[in-house]
């Protein structure tokens, strides 16, 4: 620590931090925000049962939780391959 | 009417039992009548924040327990008549509170007829952190304008909208606010510290109280006053506009600017 160091400035980081955290609180809340704990489980269960019968693609599988006027809804949407192809079993 | 207020941030050391402590003198100042209760199971601190830790016979798990009554477990407080202690235990287990138990305080504080209880949350987002939470109408979240308190406290927002009575209830859910709290106004103004108007933006949240970056926080816990007591500190008029403000009232922030250096200071420094 030599006497420069008096003079020396820390760097102005502050809008650093608010960049990243700007991006990481919306990732975040955008993984939370999506409804409750649950529901990245139950699309993954409800994924396997699925295929048992058709093949889907994973990202076919869209679990949602709305509220609509003061009621949650449990949405659920899964887009069948063009022609339905039969599971391996 | 009895409105419960959890203190609340996440990360730990930010200054909640601080925050608390100076929000319960504050309105108890004005004449509320207000119990602040400990929520932090094995690390009992508030106690000394108050400068009651002497006087701690009976804690929260007691009554919880059966030990004793509530009334026996309240300690009041030697400077305002109507400001009452409740002190966590100092047992090792983790389960010591329960649901029903904090309910059942809650309950018998109201019926008793006290207008504000303060809830002093652990660190953390454990069972204690929830219960300290679970049944407050409001939230004053504190939070340094640092990163990964502010990270925190958002999670924590997470929790206060989702796992909470009122959140539960549908009916509004906790009332928040941000209080920020180790501010310093000159590295903000040379952009090393993120402003107040930055951590706003980012959380989305009310502003309640600013409070600066002052020694004096350390010299009233060494001694046992809360900082708002001492009347000529910063951090003391920043906190009493904050009760201001969570009473309802409208105040201008404060110690929120680099104040302007006179000739002499210029000169000679200070």
């Amino acid at each position: 620590m030599g006497l420069l160091a008096l003079f020396r400035r820390s760097p102005p980081t502050a809008h650093v931090a608010k960049e990243r955290l700007r991006i990481i609180v919306a990732q975040e809340r955008r993984a939370r925000g999506g409804g409750p704990d649950y529901l990245p489980l139950l699309r993954r269960e409800l994924l396997e049962v699925i295929r048992k019968y058709v093949n889907v693609d994973p990202d076919a599988i869209q679990v949602n939780v709305e509220r609509e006027e003061g009621q949650e809804v449990l949405e659920l949407s899964v887009a069948l391959p063009e022609r339905s192809a039969v599971a391996p079993s | 009417m009895t409105e419960t207020i959890v203190v609340t941030s996440g990360k730990g050391g930010v200054g909640k039992t601080t925050t608390s402590a100076s929000l319960a003198c504050g309105l108890a100042r004005r004449g509320k009548k207000v119990a602040v209760i400990d929520f932090d199971i094995g690390l009992r601190n508030l106690d000394l924040i108050m400068g009651c830790e002497r006087r701690v016979v009976y804690d929260f798990v007691n009554v919880i327990n059966g030990d004793c009554t509530l009334k026996q477990a309240l300690i009041k407080d030697k400077r305002f008549d109507t400001l009452f202690v409740l002190a966590a235990s100092q047992t090792r287990d983790k389960d010591a509170l329960t649901s029903e138990g904090v309910k059942k305080v809650l309950d018998d504080l109201s019926a008793d007829g006290f207008e504000y209880i303060i809830c002093d949350s652990p660190a953390g987002i454990e069972k204690g952190a929830h219960l300290a939470m679970y049944f407050a109408d409001r939230a004053v979240v504190v939070v340094n304008p640092e990163v990964s308190s502010v990270r925190d406290s958002d999670r924590i927002l997470g929790l206060l909208a989702s796992k909470t009575h009122r959140a539960e209830q549908g009916n509004g859910g906790v009332k928040e606010h941000l209080l920020l709290t180790r501010y310093s106004p000159k590295r903000v103004e040379t952009g090393e510290m993120m402003s107040v108007s930055d951590v706003q933006e980012i959380l989305g949240l009310d502003v309640v109280g600013v409070v600066p970056e002052s020694q004096d926080v350390l010299s009233a816990s060494n001694a046992g006053t809360p900082v708002i007591l001492n009347e000529t500190s910063d951090a003391s008029q920043a906190y009493d506009d904050a009760v201001s403000r969570l009473l309802g009232e409208q105040r201008p922030l404060r110690f929120t600017d680099v104040p302007k250096k006179g000739f002499f200071t210029r000169m000679f420094g200070g």
